[in-house]
């Protein structure tokens, strides 16, 4: 075992590891933040996606003792201090963005992270930034249209509603 | 445009706060007090007889509490198939028994033989490779029509590996073949519909407590109808009694059919909690749900079309197997019979169509209803061999369609198939849709295509399927073994908001927004004051879920009944309020006012009267204001559509791109646009994967290839352009009193042969003389079929 | 995944060092790593993770105009160092998997590896470069032995790889649609000397050199150079997503897209 003491959504937590323990299990099993998801285990489907540092990472490939000392931000942390919703959580609900959930705390960190290096992306842009997160409900087209429009784009223009 | 929020109103989701700031309850987070972990171990083979297996060493190793074989569930039932189909000669079909865990033989890869509870998951799974199994392997029983030749049988005790031989309308088979015989055009086609995985986001998970004080059972479990799942255990398969079983299906992270079926894993969790004392957990992982979740679709189609010279439709026929797996599933009968032969004569007044489909095991893993479920299959043998003939006509693929469609006057219309479309406008669909493509800007964009290097097509398509499911009567007939009801509960609260108990189970179709929408409009109160609850059998009537496409035609409809009778008690007591009969009575924008005067109360008004029942008619009526209406649709809904896809091949790669596609879809009445449109995205990317990616491929000895998301082509945002979509002006469902149709399949029954044809299209423009791949259509798959052209 | 210890050097001496016991095992990005210990393929008792190694990040350039990259960066940092000094391995690096496996993958960890399918093989043999391990140098050419075999001792790190800038570059990438790796991709760098081609994902044996393609290339430096060349299906892969034909046909037009595209 090893301790590990890393901030996560801006708190200082501590907690015992095995070397064994994923960054993602850190997370859903010792601090209880189970918005982050597991949905594979070979490192593809980007529902555990989290920012360690203010790069996105999947947390599922991860180990936990490498995230000793780091900067976790989850989607637990995501909303305004008033508890609203973020620019791109709200950007999602209006566009409906997302349908059963499962897939949405990783997209909703992927887009944070996209956009914070590129705060205009083209639509070609965001689908290959998403290359990382699976979507097995939208298609896709309004988690795309969603990050548009999040990012300040007009989306009047885009296929029907 | 409606008004605050009620029917028709694009309202966003109220459920998306939860799942966007990581509040959502799914059953993995879900951590009961004291849990312990289940794993299962599964056969690495796809047939093998189980000659022993040694649990000793398992059983001793730190943190275990038990070890379950098949041996343990010898003496419980098995886990049934929901529908009787009988062989053409009358003979019902085979029924192997679904053990809990596999039972003396082990019958495909994942078929899981023991399971090992233990403290924490690691210590399940250090356990479980201490169990020492010898199965005796068998040569695999993979390919259908092999399976069917072979004399040795994935269960033996049958004697064959045929489950059914099933004939759709054998009575139509002699006229069927004559037309065919004497037709001046047939146009055969031989075509695979190849087997998919589901993969909901969501791996399935379940969480079994049993409660000694109660003798008692709460299984926390991802399903999309909690209420069949908790019948199906204790009627079939455990014996607890109803009454001593909770199911619980909590945030469902996509199901798209594979969580409709019961599966062994939520009751051996049940076993094991009573049998250790504690909460048991499982949650699969990815490689697990690969292998043992049902899979869909996987059948092998003939399919003829006779026609006139001039393009009319005589005749359809087909000879499919379809395959089952090892085990049958709780809809795998209905899925490839009932769900699909019925379907057979599409969207045209074609008099004539025989389908003869044989249902086969294989040691592979079951196959069930996959979004669509049988209605794809249907589609896309109709769709491709029409393409087909259109081209070997020298006719206009949109022509041949428009020629054959049923008209708009002709509704109600008998099919060929022997079903009755209630409405439609098939016609008006194409134009619509035809208007978006805008084909002169199509020869523009080929032109443009073709200046760099790729050839350019655009495929067409029309579809129309039957939803809603389904009629308990007319199922019953046809072999079903449960009713399709569905139902509601809704409770008017003191206070005047309200609690609506659904049956119908919400995982990614936004019911918690759509059904108080409903009620809000029909009690002219604003829906945020509705709330639903869904999901808990201790809590919900009894309805049975969420699939084919049934939410809101069928328990929607339940909505509106028993807010209906919400209304007609509440008028009762508003007219003692008022002192006026019922009769004189309106009820507008939650006011009950006596006609022609000023005298009114407000619907929250009326709530309260009804639990503080001080100056009431009690004995003409019972206080308290909530009602329960049972729904049974008369028929089930017909939506329909109109697709267009274009798309770029390279011909150096074969590599296909969707360049757009275009969804014109008549729904009938729609309740909320933007969840319908994301309804039809999600589908017409799961038929684009089906099309384009998707393959589920099996070697000859049984092995899964293709079980993971390495490779296991997934649709990606990469893949994909945007879905140009349009469900307007639908033609409303005739028989229901949302006039609503089922919206969340036709996305994935109308794209695949829109994708397929599109792809010939292009290669045809091309010179290629390639009239037909097999999807998926992968790169690889269309460069050979090029350069074998 | 068994249970194992993770140590975290912060000098490439103590990870040579702890990589010293037996069954001790070098630990990159993880990316390929971990996903095989959950499937409980892998049991090393401890992991060495090379990440927190300050000496073994970063991208620098050379006395000798090298591009210098410390073993333990990762692909992103890479796309972004490398953009402008070597445009064609900045390419590569940034369409390896996706955005957040290149954030944690990294150069040593993938060149450790040799998947057969991996992009940076290729980089490397096609611009010849230079493996710098804790040990010694190892020429590209000598240190690819076939699928996942290296010229790699057992605990050996590799702490820098060099690579020469070409005049021209490109790596052109036809992906496996489900798993993001090299269904073919070709490396091609234009050198004074002469052109390298590099092949990955094709072979049977991991990646290589299409010499023909090389000597056609260093004549003539267009995608019409190849019109007379196949390459032989004879020991290419086979699987779910191609034949060994279609592999064949796909290093001829990758080739000739990679030349095209070069800059």
């Amino acid at each position: 075992m090893a301790s590990v003491t890393m901030t996560v959504n801006g708190k200082s937590v501590s907690g015992n590891v095995e070397g064994r323990t994923l960054l993602s299990d850190f997370l859903r099993n010792d601090l209880q933040l189970t918005g982050t998801h597991i949905g594979c285990d070979t490192s593809q489907c980007g529902a555990c996606v989290v920012h360690v540092d203010g790069e996105a990472v999947k947390s599922c490939t991860m180990f936990a003792v490498e995230a000793d000392g780091t900067d976790v931000a989850t989607i637990e942390g995501q909303a305004n201090a008033d508890g609203s919703l973020n620019v791109i959580q709200q950007a999602f609900q209006d566009h409906h963005g997302l349908q059963c959930g499962f897939c949405t705390p990783g997209m909703v960190m992927s887009a944070a992270a996209l956009l914070k290096d590129n705060p205009t992306p083209t639509e070609g842009e965001i689908r290959e930034y998403l290359e990382g997160n699976i979507c097995r409900c939208t298609g896709y087209h309004n988690i795309v249209k969603a990050i548009m429009a999040a990012s300040g784009q007009d989306v009047s223009a885009v296929a029907a509603e | 445009m409606p008004k605050d929020g009620g029917i028709g109103a694009s309202t966003t989701r109220r459920e998306d706060v939860r799942f966007l700031t990581g509040k959502g309850k799914y059953t993995a987070d879900i951590n009961a007090f004291g849990q312990v972990s289940a794993i299962f171990v599964r056969s690495t083979v796809a047939n093998g007889v189980i000659k022993s297996i040694d649990t000793s060493a398992a059983e001793s190793m730190p943190g275990v509490l038990a070890v379950f074989t098949g041996e343990d569930f010898a003496d419980v039932g098995g886990n049934p198939a929901g529908w009787l189909i009988n062989s053409r000669d009358g003979e019902p079909m085979k029924e192997p028994k679904r053990p809990v865990l596999a039972h003396g033989k082990v019958r495909h890869v994942g078929d899981a033989y023991a399971a090992v509870i233990a403290e924490t998951e690691q210590q399940a799974r250090d356990a479980a490779e201490e169990i020492i199994a010898d199965i005796e392997e068998l040569p695999a029983i993979v390919d259908m029509a092999a399976a069917l030749a072979g004399d040795s049988y994935v269960h033996d005790e049958i004697e064959t590996n045929q489950c059914f031989d099933w004939g759709w309308i054998e009575d139509n088979r002699a006229a069927t073949d004559e037309a065919i015989k004497n037709a001046p055009h047939v146009t055969t086609l031989e075509l695979i519909n190849n087997r998919l995985v589901p993969n909901a986001m969501e791996p399935r998970a379940s969480i079994g407590t049993y409660d000694a004080a109660g003798d008692s059972y709460l299984l926390q479990t991802t399903s999309q109808n909690p209420h069949l799942t908790r019948l199906l255990i204790s009627a079939f398969v455990m014996g607890i009694p109803e009454n001593k079983l909770t199911v619980i299906a909590p945030d469902v992270g996509g199901g798209f059919g594979s969580k409709i079926y019961h599966y062994g894993e939520e009751a051996l969790v049940l076993a094991a909690a009573k049998k250790v004392g504690r909460p048991v957990k499982w949650v699969a992982d990815r490689s697990e749900s690969f292998l043992s979740d049902a899979h869909g679709r996987d059948h092998v189609t003939k399919i003829e079309l006779a026609c006139e010279k001039d393009g009319t439709f005589i005749a359809f026929r087909t000879e499919t197997l379809a395959n089952v797996g090892a085990y049958l599933s709780n809809f795998s009968t209905a899925t490839p019979t009932f769900l699909h032969g019925t379907l057979m004569a599409g969207n045209y007044t074609v008099p004539n169509v025989y389908v003869n489909l044989k249902a086969v095991f294989t040691n592979t893993a079951p196959v069930d209803a996959y979004r669509g479920a049988g209605r794809p299959e249907a589609t896309y043998s109709i769709e491709r061999v029409i393409d087909m003939a259109a081209r070997e006509l020298g006719m206009d693929p949109i022509e041949i369609r428009r020629k054959n469609f049923i008209k708009p006057d002709q509704f109600p219309f008998a099919s060929a198939a022997g079903l009755e479309y209630d409405s439609g406008n098939y016609d008006a669909l194409m134009d619509k849709m035809e208007a978006m493509v805008d084909r002169k800007a199509f020869e523009e964009r080929r032109k443009a295509s073709e200046a760099k290097g790729m050839l350019r097509g655009l495929g067409i398509n029309a579809y129309v399927e039957a939803c809603g499911i389904a009629p308990s009567n007319l199922v019953g007939v046809l072999g079903s073994r449960v009713g399709l009801y569905d139902a509601a509960t809704v409770r008017v609260n003191a206070t005047g908001n309200l609690s609506v108990m659904v049956g119908a189970h919400s995982h990614g179709q936004g019911h918690e927004t759509v059904f108080p929408q409903i009620v809000g409009d029909m009690l002219g109160i604003d829906p945020a004051s509705v709330d639903i609850v869904h999901g808990d059998t201790s809590k919900i009537p009894f309805g049975m879920g969420t699939y084919g496409s049934r939410s809101l035609a069928v328990c929607g409809s339940a909505v509106v009944r028993a807010t209906e009778k919400i209304i007609a008690k509440a008028k009762k007591i508003a007219a003692h309020m008022l002192e006026a009969s019922a009769d004189d009575l309106d009820f507008t924008d939650g006011q009950f006012a006596v006609k022609g005067t000023d005298k009114s109360v407000s619907f929250g008004e009326v709530a309260l009267k009804a639990y503080i029942p001080h100056n009431y008619p009690l004995e003409d009526i019972e206080p308290g204001l909530e009602e329960t209406a049972f729904y049974d649709p008369a028929n089930f809904t017909y939506p329909s559509g109109a697709y267009a896809c274009e798309v770029e091949v390279d011909p150096e790669t074969g590599k296909v791109t969707v360049e757009r596609f275009t969804a014109c879809d008549d729904f009938g009445n729609v309740m909320n646009p933007m969840i319908v449109s994301g309804q039809v995205h999600g589908g017409v990317v799961q038929g684009i994967g089906q099309a384009l990616l998707e393959n589920t491929t099996y070697d000859e000895n049984g092995q899964l290839l293709s079980a993971s998301y390495m490779d296991y082509v997934m649709p990606r945002a990469d893949d994909l352009p945007f879905i140009a979509v349009d469900h307007a002006d639908g033609t409303p469902c005739t028989h229901n009193p949302l006039g609503a149709k089922g919206c969340g399949e036709g996305g994935a029954i109308g794209s695949p042969p829109t994708v397929v044809n599109a792809v010939i299209d292009a290669l045809q423009s091309g010179g290629k003389n390639v009239t037909h791949i097999d999807m998926p259509l992968t790169p690889a798959r269309v460069w050979a079929a090029m350069n074998n052209a | 995944m068994y249970a194992f210890e993770i140590e975290r050097p912060s000098t490439i001496a103590d990870a040579v060092k702890a990589l010293k016991d037996e069954d001790a095992q070098a630990l990159g990005g993880g990316q390929t790593l971990i996903p095989t210990l959950k499937a409980r393929l892998a049991m090393p008792s401890a992991l060495v993770s090379l990440s927190g190694i300050g000496e073994m990040q970063g991208v620098c350039i050379g006395d000798d105009g090298a591009v210098c990259v410390g073993g333990a960066t990762n692909h992103a940092t890479v796309a972004k160092e490398t953009a402008s000094s070597f445009p064609g391995l900045s390419g590569l690096a940034g369409n390896i998997g996706d955005p957040a496996v290149r954030n944690r993958g990294t150069v040593g960890g993938s060149l450790a590896n040799n998947d057969p399918s991996a992009c940076y093989p290729a980089a490397a043999l096609g611009s010849g470069a230079t493996i710098i391990t804790n040990a010694r140098e190892i020429a590209a050419d000598d240190y690819f032995q076939g699928m996942f075999e290296t010229a790699l001792d057992e605990g050996e790190v590799i702490t820098e790889v060099r690579f020469p800038v070409p005049e021209k570059s490109h790596y052109e990438k036809f992906v496996q649609p489900a798993s993001r790796f090299a269904l073919v991709g070709v490396f091609v760098a234009k050198y004074a000397d002469g052109v390298r081609v590099a092949v990955t994902g094709a072979s049977e044996n991991g990646v290589f050199r299409w010499s023909e393609a090389e000597a056609a290339l260093s004549t003539d430096f267009s995608a019409s150079a190849l019109d007379g060349l196949s390459v032989s299906a004879d020991g290419m892969i086979a699987d779910l997503h191609g034949s060994s034909e279609y592999r064949a046909h796909l290093v001829k037009v990758m080739t000739g897209r990679a030349v095209t595209a070069a800059s």
